[in-house]
């Protein structure tokens, strides 16, 4: 099913649990006051994450959404990158301009996203068809929620890289929720999987819980990508275990769901199946647990001592060259 | 394209020695000069390929430089900016067209909100242009005449230019390109065919943020830009004859503006009329006015007049549009009450 290796096998389970305990650290952050605005969760959906995105290779470009925690981390930030764009730091990728998993670089392997949903799609597009002129060897991965799928972004872009047989995959995460719109209020298709047809390109739905799944659907896009098969849009099953935001009781979702969900916890699950497949025994896991936890213990230490951004940054970059100057000085006619 | 005049008759002003460029040609020209000059330079619209653009802007393109480098898209605004967007953040120069510049409003959320914010919040800029024809003056009605920069001038992170002589056209579109930052090339599709000038065959370019002196005046400076300098100059031919000297200002970039020539040339006239083909709340003439009066104030003898269209969509049929756009006339109406003020 899966030709990863015991390294690889293990290295997964790492930023899984990566992943959540970067999140479990931001919320104690947040209730002491010191993330700036909200906090985005992403718990339950670490495998969807994690396993799509280590299907890539250098060179690729990914363009995550606000949930995609486990994608900037597999790409190569650090939870440090992370911390400090949540508490707004001037050290921060985006220099304390713009918000949590807001940031990015090509070069890096990330393009920022920006909070229109969908709207990724096209840019990724983009991306995608500037690999293809450049003669690069590049795959862009990009994801949408469920949600997300009712934009006309999110078809517009996906019809001109079927059109144009652009080297992308998009992962359509479907975690049942939009804020507090369920599915069947989002979409009157049956399957998100369902929408690869309009647009004449390869649909696989996968177990988004199942991290070693999602990594071989993931393989399987993007191996047809490069070698010029055109996109794929992969709906991964998964759900949202939290609100849309810290802020979000999640009220609105049936207690006796979110149980059931609770039983297929993505991380846990991989452990056991680790474990029973001789993968990996418990100790092995939990020294990666430590480890996981020490790193994060520096990262926020270091996190907190950075310095917020200096107050007149506000008016760099807009341009390449020349700041807009907001007040200039009248002109006096008799001085 | 309808032969109907307008912009108050049938003397633009415009000169019309034969042989030479049109302003359509010259957009071309800077398109495919810019296209021989950097690899990264590629196109792409709905229709610009095989069939070289509703308005033949990129006729012929498809034929020199591939369908990899002139893509034909599916009617997809945001797809053809947002990709843009992409393929400029990788270090290409894209150049999208919009149609017509009216359908720019499809794409309005990746101009505003991908491409402008792009450089300020992740430090990668996007070197994209976008361009198409703009205004009235064709009886297009009111999805194929708008005039819409005030929009993108109001959003920080973009540039934005409007040519009114086929010299600008060829060197702000050169200029747009070599551009760091997105840049929206505003052309104005009743001045394609009906002006032509003689171009310099060397490279040239016309900076962005410049403005230029068509006419020095005395009396009142009219400040304006895109086809509506036309209607200007005809303006101030009139007024000539009645002893009044108007002095008229091509702003040519609205977004960053030269600030400097402006307040130059109210400072010495002491009195300004600004006009545009744009409706008026919020047109780039309430900006001027702003800019006058907070840093010109002095200098200033008489109360700033804007000529500009009224409130409304662009109507169709000829006699409200003919009503509906500025023109010579108004101007010169509006020229007279000023300076008997």
């Amino acid at each position: 099913m899966t030709d990863l290796t015991r390294e690889q096998k293990l290295e997964l389970y790492r930023y899984m649990r990566l992943n959540r305990v970067v999140e479990e650290r931001l919320v104690n952050l947040y209730r002491q006051g010191k993330v700036v605005g909200g906090l985005y969760r992403s718990l339950g959906q670490e495998a969807t994450s994690v396993g799509s995105a280590y299907a890539l290779k250098k060179g690729d470009i990914v363009g995550p959404l606000i949930r995609n925690m486990g994608v900037v981390l597999v790409m190569g930030y650090s939870a440090r990158d992370v911390m400090t764009q949540y508490m707004a730091r001037g050290t921060s990728p985006s220099g304390g301009k713009d918000c949590n998993l807001h940031f990015g670089r090509p070069e890096r392997g990330v393009i920022s996203p920006i909070s229109m949903l969908g709207a990724l799609i096209p840019v990724m597009a983009g991306i995608a068809l500037a690999g293809r002129m450049q003669k690069k060897d590049l795959v862009a991965m990009t994801w949408i929620g469920d949600g997300g799928t009712s934009t006309g972004a999110f078809h517009e872009g996906l019809n001109f890289a079927a059109v144009q047989k652009l080297p992308l995959v998009v992962v359509a995460e479907n975690n049942g929720w939009a804020y507090s719109t369920p599915f069947k209020k989002q979409t009157a298709s049956r399957n998100l999987v369902d929408k690869a047809i309009a647009y004449g390109i390869p649909g696989e739905q996968v177990d988004g819980n199942d991290v070693l799944a999602v990594h071989g659907a993931a393989r399987r896009a993007v191996d047809h990508a490069r070698a010029g098969g055109g996109p794929t849009l992969i709906e991964a099953m998964t759900y949202r275990m939290k609100g849309h935001a810290e802020h979000d009781a999640q009220a609105y979702v049936p207690k006796e769901e979110l149980e059931e969900w609770r039983q297929r916890d993505p991380l846990e699950r991989y452990a056991r199946e680790l474990v029973a497949s001789a993968a990996a025994n418990v100790d092995e896991l939990a020294a990666i647990d430590r480890s996981v936890s020490d790193e994060i213990d520096r990262e926020v230490e270091a996190a907190e001592k950075s310095p917020l951004p200096s107050p007149e940054d506000a008016l760099k970059n807009v341009y390449a060259a020349g700041i807009p100057d907001g007040e200039p000085a009248p002109v006096r006619r008799n001085s | 394209m309808s032969s109907a005049p307008h912009f108050g008759g049938t003397d633009t002003g415009a000169p019309t020695v034969k042989g030479q460029t049109t302003y359509v040609d010259a957009i071309r020209d800077g398109l495919r000069e810019e296209m021989a000059r950097d690899p990264s330079v590629f196109l792409l619209g709905e229709d610009i390929g095989v069939y070289g653009g509703a308005f033949k802007v990129t006729d012929g393109l498809i034929a020199e430089f591939g369908e990899e480098r002139v893509i034909d898209t599916p009617i997809s605004e945001t797809a053809i900016v947002g990709a843009a967007v992409g393929a400029a953040m990788m270090g290409m120069r894209p150049v999208a067209e919009m149609q017509f510049i009216d359908f720019i409003s499809c794409a309005f959320d990746m101009i505003t909100n991908f491409a402008a914010k792009s450089r300020y919040r992740t430090g990668v800029g996007v070197p994209l242009v976008i361009r198409g024809p703009s205004g009235g003056g064709v009886h297009g009605g009111p999805f194929h005449s708008q005039n819409p920069e005030a929009y993108f001038a109001h959003t920080p992170g973009l540039k934005v230019v409007q040519p009114a002589t086929a010299y600008d056209a060829k060197g702000l579109i050169k200029a747009a390109i070599r551009d760091d930052d997105p840049v929206l090339f505003f052309e104005h599709k009743f001045l394609y065919r009906r002006i032509k000038e003689e171009l310099p065959t060397e490279d040239y370019i016309v900076p962005i943020g410049k403005a230029a002196v068509r006419r020095q005046g005395r009396d009142l400076s009219i400040i304006t830009y895109g086809a509506m300098m036309w209607t200007a100059l005809e303006a101030a031919k009139t007024l000539e004859a009645e002893g009044i000297d108007a002095e008229v200002v091509d702003l040519r970039t609205l977004f960053p503006m030269d600030e400097t020539t402006v307040l130059e040339s109210v400072a010495k006239t002491n009195k300004a009329i600004l006009l545009h083909e744009a409706t008026r709340t919020g047109g780039i003439g309430a900006e001027i006015a702003a800019v006058l009066s907070e840093r010109c104030f002095e200098y200033l003898d008489g109360p700033l007049m804007r000529v500009t269209a009224p409130d409304t969509p662009v109507p169709y049929s000829p006699p409200l549009e003919e009503f509906f756009l500025p023109n010579a006339e108004k101007v010169c109406r509006a020229a007279r009450a000023l300076v008997a003020y």
